[in-house]
This record gives structure tokens, C-alpha cells and sequence, in this order.
């Protein structure tokens, strides 16, 4: 449930690849706030920059990108004792690799990424890389750690966990697998935990289990959820409110019942057309809705707004030309479109 | 675990037997045999040897019989008696002649792989981390180095530095008053004195390779989800390689034992000619140019039963090791 | 059926602009295979500055003659142990003249008998291009005796140009280095091909088919493996005869290191050939009715082509390191023929070698050619990986 405390804000954050071939815009200017407690969708198609602002939070963008601009203030609100705090630290400004982002990551701010098969090393067990968690965040012996690692997975709904502890990943299932990954992001009660596509591995009935966990868990713990996905259905199910993304950008933004029944954005109407509905009846037409023309090339982005050659409502002569603005068309929903400019 | 250990020592036996069969063909093929080339060799110097005592000697070696007669006795031997065959040039038993040979060239090989993987390792780490350093452009150029140049022309271009700059004479093993003396511990600090020349040469041929090995597959895992993973979890960079990318890098290492030690074999081989070191090098290249069959037989097959315990070895590390395998096992 | 934020002009719009799209055809260039991987070649300087110096090298190997200015086996002992002769272009005036070399004098230290050749800065002759020289029979079909450099007829049996000196009998290294080439480039390309046939047949078989003929060849390539190759090559080698001619030697090593050499191959083209076989794309042709000929040849081959090249490539530098130790030893060719192993053996005096060290310039030559073959073989096989950064 989404409080009145901030806890993340980030502003005007840009993050870039400089490669051999050209640079790549990865995030070019995304603005959102993260609410304490709140469960926030970030939605678009692959390579808009998803996992790359999961990153940048994270400080651990992989070379050879980096932030060049922009900032990410945290509003701490414990740390690894679990005292309260009310420090706000710019992690933008940090060492990514010093001592202070460290302590924040697997303790205030947790990952979950997408794939347990790869996410979990394959020579270590599983109460191994949990009890490395617990034991780099919290001031805990071998012991004590081992005895919260199996509680954790027994919290998680991880079967029989006294004797798995001791397992390696290769010999459980793929949902197990994730739960033992979000058993080690919960290990330290974060305030934030980034799910990154987690279930997009994984076939749908484990993934209605996970996210199900996710849910009672997010209740139990207060924590907030920054919930990255490409899959509309699971955003309507977990999410309260919503970010679209393309192309690096944050074209809309809104709670999740207004981008399903009131989507402003015409890239957020032609996803949400895209959906195949059951019961849909097709008469005249025979295929599926999508969106024409491809994601353009990421060394070779497209004048004005970077989505009008793919968009059905252009306004010749202004979209291609001027860099739509960010506006709010009513009070929590803003789009980045150039219909609604005064 | 135990039955895939037995599995391959059984396995290990009739490849062994195979192999002396092979060695055994192999030094049939040359027309004639030791008696000849002794002969001609005789001739050369001057001295005369008559068909009568040819005959004798040829009678009381065995070497008028078939081939699969001498075979047969000599496997027969090996088996019952641990008994390799009389060396026809060194008139004393082969396996009194091959003893220390192959314990140092086996030392030698073992000796050059632990300075390998001390200096590859960290040096393969760091190159992978710090890509594109000048650290690593210097380790480039020495692996290079260490690929294009074997390792008999490094002992020529050492012992000809080392004997007109030092006046030192690099060759041999052990110092004169050492060379047929029994074992002692004087014989073994002599010899911890004069190995460590022939084991870094050895193992500067193999460390570019090692070296490049460890950061080709470092670089391999250095992105891997499992990595950025951890990274997430707030372990410091330096923790976060060693203990993860590292280990699952070095499975091949464990897996190639085997194979890296008959690579050294080889390269001892040769260098051990140029240098004059007690190891089966010279003592093979001796026994093949005057047809000493039995030695040059025995030698081949003990190489590469060293070979294939190396393998089994290698083999057993690796599931010791990785426990994906150890679970399969 | 209603679909929130679409209007009937939108849907009606969206068909119609899909179909122009079509129509109007994004122009796409789709360049061969071939042409990508030259063009990922060519990222790689070391890999082209190899190559040049591969085909330089080559070319020694095939014009030796020509390039040599001396008969590798004449013995010019007027000028024996003589060092790498220095070649002017500024004499001791300070005047510039195109390169030469001074008259020398051959004298011997006697404290440590070292010989050095004392210049007189009066007398030069200068190096001169297609010169006269020896005669020789180019292929057996044309006799001629122009050679590349060489020095002007005054100077014969009063100087040399010796570029890598001369050996104790004062052979001209540099000839005999360019001779050596033509045996040890050769038998290294000539045994990685016969590698390449056995390998590519004996590793399809097994790849492609799988089953009895696999678990076979495979026991083979491991029992092979299993015996180390240089005293495995030591002993093969031992049993060719002493008095065979030395065409027959060469056939002979060049044969016995592509009997073993050939599983390296084999593995190579088997793994590819697994790895195929599950490929999607393989899948796809069959499912499409292809003949299973038309699947190898159109499809499979193609894609494991670049590997092999890449793979010959890496292979060579082992073969011509392979015979290069045996000829070292004595085991592979032997004198009158000349390779760069064959060569090598001269160093083994270590008199000669203290007095002459230049001897061991045939080691330098076979480390060129090992490294120039590592570095274009890494290039060609990062350019037939598609996937590689």
C-alpha cells in the first residue's frame, strides 16, 4: 500500500552506452518518484531501458555504460541493525564500487532478476549464497545466519528447507529456484525490492505462485515493489501504479486503473490493443492488432518524438520536429505526447 | 563415486594394453634391429664382429622369433615379474635404467605445472578485470612469447647466454659428484638446485597458454547473471571475482590435468636432449637410433600410462570439484 | 467490441499504413557471408599484418632461389662464423650512397677466440638487385641465375653480403633460412590438409551419424591422444630407414604427423557437427523437405566452413613446431635437406653456438611463422563467429 513517505525519487536520469559502433541512449531523461509501500510497473517492449534504470539505481550498470547525468536520492529509512534513519543519500554521487552503495544493495534496496537459472552460482549452495547475504548486511555468526537463511525459506513457501539448505541450485525446479533468489533479497527486510521481469522464465503456473508470495510478502514487510515487466497481465495484477517506457523515455504515467481504461499515449493504447482477448469476436478483422514497424535502430533514433513513425495519430511537420514535453492531463497522469500540448 | 573411479581404471586397462602393442609394431617397422645397426655401427669404428657371435647374441636375445613371440614373452613379463626386457645397449635390466628417468621427468612436469598455475591464474584474473590496461598488454605480448617459442629453442638461447655471459653450464640435473650416486637428501637439494631452470622453461610454454585459458573463460563468466547477482547483494568487487566467476573458470583446469601433463611430456622431451637432463628425453632418442627395443618400447608405454593416470586423476578432481558432475557421478 | 483508446478511423488508418510500408520495402542490404567475415576480418590489424608477412613468407618458401644470394650449401670458408655483415648507407665521409657493405678482414681475437671482421671504410660495394649469382634450376624446367640481392661480380671471394652471417663452415645463413622455408612451410600446410581429410571425413561420420561409428572413432582419437605426441612422433619416425632418399623422408614425417594430427580435426568438426544437429535452423530446412544432401551441403557446411578455416590455421604453427623438433633431434628430415629443425641441430655445437650465435636464427624464423599463424588464426575465427563481440 503506497504511504505519504518518499523513498526514491529519481530525476532527469540518463544513462548511456558508449560502444565502438556509436553510443546507445539507454535511458534518456526518466523522471519518476517511488513511494514507501508502493508497488510501481514499469512497462514497455525490450530494450527501452527497463533493466538499465534497475540498474543505474542499483549502481551497477555494466561497462561500458554509465550515468551521465541525472540524479537518484534515496531516502534511507534503515540499515543493517534495522534502526530507523532519515538520511537521504544521493546514490548517484557514490563510488559504485565504495563501501556505502555496498551496504545499501542486498539490504535496503534488493534485486530479484530475471532468470534463477543463471541468476544462482552453479558450485555454491543455495544456504551458501543466502548466508552471504545475511552475513554481509547483518552483524549475525555462521550460526545464527544459517538459522535465518532456513527461516527465510520457509517463509518464502520453500519446501522442506532444513534439508535443501544444503542443495545446489542445478538440482531444484525453476520456481524453486526463484524463490530461493527473492529468499535471499528478503533476507535483510529491504525497503525496496526491484523485481526485474522474475517471472518472465518461468511457465504460468509457478509464475501465479510467485506472484502470489510476492503479493503477501509486500504486505507483510511494508516494502516497496519496483515491478519491471513487459507482460500487461501481471501488471494489472500486482501493480497500484504505472510507468510506460519506450525508446528510453517515460511516455505515460498513471495508476494502473487509468493506463488499462483511460490510456492517453498512443504507444499505451497500441499496446493495450495488442492483447489478445478471449471472447473477442473478429469480424472483419483477421489478424492480430500490433504495432506497426519495428523499434528503430538504438545508434539511430528518430527525430521529435522518437515514437511518430510507428504512431497512428502524427501530426506531419510537429511530431517529427519538436521533442514532445511531459504533461500532466489530469491530477496523477502525465503523458509525453504532443496531442495534448496546449 | 566410487564405482565412476572404477569404471575408469577399468577402462585404463586394455587401453594400456593396446598401447603396447602399438610401441611394440612401432619399433618392428625399422628394417633389421639392434644386432644390425650394432654391427654396422662396429664397422664404422673399425672393428669386426663374426656371423658366429651375431648369431649367439641374436639367439640369446630373442630377436630371431616372430614378432608376436617376442610380444607375448615381453607382455608376459611385465605382468608376472614386473619385468621389462633387457636393454641390449646398456646390457642391464630396463627397468633399472628407467626408474629415475621417468620419476624426473615426472617431477619435472608436475613441478612445472604447479609454477604455472601460481603465475597463470592470478595473471588470467587480472588481465580479465583490468582489460585493455597496459598490465594486460604486457601480459599479451608474454603469452605470445611463451605460445611461439617452444621450449628446447628458450633452453638453447639460455644456455648459450648462460654459458658466454655466466660461463655457467646450465645442462644436467644434478651436479657431478651426485649423477650415480644413490638417493640422499644431499642428491634431492642438488637436485631442487638444478631443476628449477628446465621446470620454468617447461612451464613458461604452458603458463601463455594457461594464462590465456583463465582469462578467455573469466571473461565468459564475468557477465553472467550469477555475477551481477551478487554484485546486487553489495559483495565487494574484488570478493565477488574470486569467489564466484574464478571458481567455475578453473573447472577447465582440473579438467585438463591430464592432457597438460602429457603436453609437458612432450616438451620435456625435446628440451631434455638439448640440455642434457637425466629424464627419458635423451634416453628414448638413444634407444630408438640403435634399435634398443625394449627400452624404447617401455618407455613409450610408461608415458602414456603416466598419461592416462594423469586423466583419471584429472578426472577425479573435477568431480571433486564441480558439484554438478560430482552429483551425476 | 470495444478497445479502449481506439477509434474506428485509427484501425481502418493502421491497415492501410501497414500495407504502404510493405510496399515502399525498406531497402536492406544483405551482404554474403563471405564479405561479413572479411569485413570482421579486417577489424583485426594484427591479424592482417600476419597475413602479409604469411604471404612474404611464402613466398621465400617458393622463390627461395631467387631470394637467396648464396648456394645454402656452399661452403664459403674464406668468411666462416662470419658475423651479420652491417650494411651502410652513409660512408665515412658522410656521404649517402644507396646500401653497402664495407671490405672486411677476417681476424681472431686471441684471448677468446672470437673471430670479428674489421671493416676498411675505403673499399665498398654496394648491394645491387637481380644480380648474378649461382646457378639453378627453377622447378627443373628453366635454368637462370638471377637472385634478388646480391653484390657486384668485383666483389666475389672478397666480401659477402651475409645478412644472418654464416655458420662454421661459412654457409650463408640467410640462403639457408630461405631454403629451410620451402621444407618446413610446406610440410606444415601439406600434413594439416591431409589432417583435414581424414579429420572432416572420420569427425562427419561420427558427428553426423552418431551411434556404433561415433563410440568407435571416439574410443580411437582418445586412445591417440592418450600417448604423448612428441615420443609418439619419435618413435613412428625412428622406423622410417636411414637410406631413404630424402623425398621419401618427407613424405614419410609429413604422413606420420597427420596420422596423429587428424584428431585434433576430427574433434573440431565433430563438435560442430553436434552442435548443428540440434540447431534450429537444420530443423527448419527438414521440416521444409530438404533432402538430407541438400542439408549438408547448403546449410551445415557453410556454417562450419569458417571454423575449419580458422581451425586449419591454428594447426599449422603445431605441425611445423612438430617436425622442427624432430628434424632438431634428428629424428625427422635429415641433412642434405634443408629445414629450419634440420638447421637448428647446428646449434646443438655449443662451440658453434657460443661463437656463432646467429645460428639460431632458423629458431626466430619458426616463431615468426608460429605467431604469424596464431594471430591470423585468432582473427579468422573471431570473424566466423558471428556471436563474438
Amino acid at each position: 500500500m503506497k504511504s505519504d513517505q518518499l523513498l526514491l525519487e529519481v530525476k532527469h536520469l540518463k544513462t548511456y552506452f558508449f560502444l565502438d559502433e556509436g553510443t546507445v541512449r539507454a535511458i534518456d531523461g526518466v523522471d519518476f518518484d517511488l513511494w514507501c509501500g508502493q508497488t510501481l510497473g514499469v512497462v514497455g517492449e525490450s530494450g527501452c531501458g527497463k533493466s538499465v534504470t534497475a540498474r543505474s539505481i542499483l549502481r551497477i550498470v555494466p561497462k561500458p555504460g554509465r550515468i551521465v547525468e541525472g540524479e537518484i536520492t534515496l531516502h534511507r529509512k534503515c540499515d543493517s541493525n534495522n534502526d530507523h534513519l532519515t538520511e537521504e543519500v544521493k546514490l548517484t554521487k557514490l563510488d559504485p564500487m565504495g563501501a556505502t552503495i555496498r551496504s545499501i544493495r542486498g539490504c535496503e534496496i534488493a534485486l530479484v532478476p530475471q532468470e534463477p537459472m543463471t541468476s544462482l552460482s552453479p558450485v555454491h549452495t543455495i544456504g551458501n549464497q543466502i548466508m552471504e547475504a545475511i552475513l554481509l548486511h547483518q552483524k549475525v555468526d555462521k550460526a545464527e545466519a544459517r538459522a535465518k537463511a532456513i527461516e527465510i525459506l520457509d517463509w518464502v513457501g520453500f519446501p522442506q528447507p532444513k534439508e535443501r539448505v544444503d542443495c545446489y541450485p542445478h538440482q531444484l525446479s525453476g520456481g524453486l529456484r526463484q524463490r530461493a533468489v527473492i529468499a535471499m533479497a528478503l533476507s535483510c527486510h529491504p525497503s525496496l525490492l526491484i523485481a526485474d521481469e522474475p517471472t518472465t522464465a518461468l511457465d504460468v503456473t509457478t509464475e501465479a505462485q510467485i506472484l502470489r508470495l510476492m503479493r503477501s510478502l509486500q504486505q507483510e514487510l511494508g516494502m516497496a515493489i519496483l515491478y519491471i515487466t513487459h507482460n500487461l497481465g501481471v501488471v494489472a495484477q500486482m501493480t497500484e501504479d504505472v510507468i510506460v517506457m519506450y525508446m528510453g523515455k517515460v511516455v505515460e504515467e498513471a495508476n494502473v486503473d487509468t493506463i488499462f481504461h483511460n490510456p492517453k499515449h498512443p504507444y499505451t493504447q497500441a499496446l493495450l490493443r495488442s492483447i489478445p482477448r478471449l471472447g473477442q469476436t473478429t469480424k472483419e478483422k483477421r489478424r492480430l492488432e500490433s504495432i506497426r514497424g519495428t523499434v528503430p535502430d538504438p545508434y539511430s533514433i528518430p527525430e521529435g518524438c522518437s515514437f511518430h513513425p510507428r504512431c497512428g495519430k502524427r501530426i506531419a511537420g510537429v511530431c517529427d520536429q519538436q521533442e514532445p514535453p511531459n504533461i500532466q492531463v489530469e491530477p496523477g497522469h502525465k503523458v509525453r505526447c504532443l496531442l495534448y500540448a496546449a | 563415486m566410487f564405482g565412476y573411479i572404477l569404471r575408469r581404471i577399468l577402462i585404463m586397462i586394455p587401453t594400456l594394453f593396446l598401447i603396447s602393442v602399438i610401441s611394440f609394431i612401432a619399433l618392428q617397422l625399422p628394417p633389421g634391429d639392434y644386432l644390425t645397426s650394432y654391427a654396422a655401427q662396429l664397422t664404422t669404428t673399425g672393428e669386426y664382429i663374426d656371423q658366429e657371435a651375431l648369431d649367439t647374441l641374436r639367439e640369446r636375445y630373442g630377436l630371431g622369433q616372430p614378432v608376436y613371440v617376442q610380444y607375448g614373452k615381453w607382455v608376459y613379463g611385465i605382468i608376472t615379474r614386473g619385468d621389462f626386457g633387457q636393454s641390449m645397449e646398456w646390457q642391464m635390466p630396463v627397468k633399472n635404467l628407467i626408474g629415475q628417468a621417468l620419476g624426473l621427468t615426472v617431477a619435472l612436469a608436475v613441478f612445472s605445472l604447479l609454477i604455472s598455475w601460481l603465475i597463470a591464474i592470478p595473471m588470467g584474473v587480472y588481465s580479465a578485470t583490468h582489460q585493455y590496461s597496459i598490465p594486460d598488454y604486457l601480459m599479451a605480448v608474454f603469452s605470445f612469447l611463451g605460445v611461439g617459442v617452444p621450449a628446447f629453442l628458450w633452453a638453447l638461447i639460455i644456455m648459450y647466454f648462460a654459458q658466454t655471459k655466466l660461463g655457467l653450464n646450465v645442462g644436467g640435473l644434478f651436479s657431478q659428484q651426485y649423477l650415480s650416486a644413490p638417493w640422499s637428501w644431499g642428491k634431492v637439494v642438488d637436485l631442487l638446485k638444478h631443476i628449477w631452470i628446465p621446470g620454468l622453461i617447461v612451464a613458461i610454454e604452458n603458463t601463455a597458454g594457461d594464462f590465456r585459458t583463465t582469462r578467455a573463460n573469466l571473461l565468459d563468466e564475468v557477465n553472467k547473471p550469477y555475477v551481477e547477482l551478487a554484485r546486487a547483494k553489495g559483495l565487494s568487487e574484488g570478493r565477488l571475482i574470486w569467489k564466484y566467476p574464478v571458481r567455475v573458470a578453473l573447472n577447465p583446469f582440473f579438467s585438463t590435468v591430464g592432457w597438460s601433463l602429457a603436453n609437458r611430456i612432450s616438451s620435456i622431451t625435446l628440451m631434455s636432449v638439448v640440455l642434457s637432463l637425466q629424464t627419458t628425453g635423451p634416453l628414448q632418442l638413444r634407444a630408438l637410433t640403435s634399435q634398443d627395443m625394449y627400452l624404447a618400447g617401455t618407455i613409450l608405454l610408461l608415458l602414456s600410462a603416466l598419461t592416462v593416470v594423469g586423466t583419471l586423476v584429472s578426472d577425479i578432481l573435477l568431480a571433486w570439484v564441480d558439484p554438478r558432475i560430482r552429483l551425476e557421478a | 467490441m470495444a478497445v479502449p483508446g481506439q477509434t474506428e478511423t485509427d484501425i481502418e488508418q493502421n491497415l492501410v499504413e501497414e500495407e504502404d510500408l510493405q510496399k515502399a520495402g525498406e531497402k536492406v542490404y544483405v551482404a554474403p557471408p563471405w564479405k561479413l567475415m572479411w569485413w570482421r576480418f579486417r577489424k583485426h590489424k594484427m591479424a592482417l599484418v600476419c597475413s602479409v608477412l604469411l604471404i612474404v613468407l611464402y613466398f621465400v618458401a617458393i622463390f627461395s632461389e631467387f631470394v637467396a644470394p648464396y648456394d645454402p650449401d656452399q661452403a664459403l670458408l674464406q668468411f666462416k662464423q662470419a658475423p651479420p655483415s652491417g650494411i651502410h648507407i652513409r660512408d665515412a665521409q658522410g656521404q649517402f650512397h644507396l646500401p653497402f657493405v664495407y671490405q672486411g678482414t677476417r681476424a681472431m681475437d686471441p684471448q677468446t677466440l672470437q673471430i670479428t671482421f674489421i671493416e676498411d671504410s675505403n673499399i665498398r660495394y654496394p648491394i645491387q638487385l637481380f644480380v648474378r649469382g649461382f646457378e639453378y634450376n627453377y622447378l627443373g624446367m628453366w635454368k637462370t641465375d638471377v637472385h634478388l640481392f646480391g653484390l657486384p661480380p668485383e666483389a666475389r671471394d672478397k666480401q659477402g653480403v651475409f645478412l644472418l652471417g654464416t655458420d662454421r663452415l661459412g654457409r650463408d645463413m640467410f640462403s639457408r633460412v630461405s631454403y629451410g622455408a620451402r621444407l618446413s612451410l610446406s610440410m606444415g600446410m601439406i600434413s594439416v590438409f591431409l589432417s583435414l581429410v581424414l579429420g572432416v571425413v572420420l569427425g562427419g561420420i561420427s558427428g553426423y551419424y552418431g551411434g556404433t561409428a561415433d563410440i568407435i572413432i571416439q574410443r580411437v582419437i582418445e586412445f591417440i591422444r592418450t600417448i604423448p605426441t612428441i615420443p609418439l612422433y619419435m618413435t613412428l619416425s625412428a622406423a622410417l630407414p636411414r637410406d631413404w632418399p630424402v623425398e621419401r623422408v618427407y613424405f614419410g614425417i609429413t604422413m606420420i604427423l597427420a596420422l596423429v594430427g587428424w584428431t585434433w580435426m576430427a574433434r573440431v568438426v565433430r563438435g560442430r557437427f553436434l552442435a548443428m544437429r540440434e540447431e534450429d535452423f537444420v530443423l527448419a530446412a527438414r521440416l521444409n523437405g530438404s533432402s538430407e544432401m541438400r542439408i549438408i551441403l547448403r546449410h551445415m557446411v557453410p556454417s562450419f566452413l569458417s571454423y575449419i578455416i580458422a581451425a586449419l590455421t591454428l594447426n599449422i604453427p603445431n605441425m611445423i613446431l612438430a617436425e622442427t623438433g624432430l628434424s632438431f633431434i634428428g629424428l625427422g628430415l635429415r641433412p642434405p635437406a634443408i629445414s629450419w629443425g634440420v638447421l637448428l641441430q647446428e646449434a646443438m655445437n655449443l662451440r658453434s653456438l657460443a661463437l656463432s650465435p646467429w645460428v639460431l636464427t632458423p629458431g626466430f624464423a619458426v616463431v615468426i611463422s608460429v605467431l604469424a599463424f596464431n594471430f591470423v588464426g585468432d582473427g579468422l575465427r573471431d570473424a566466423a563467429d558471428p556471436y563474438a563481440r
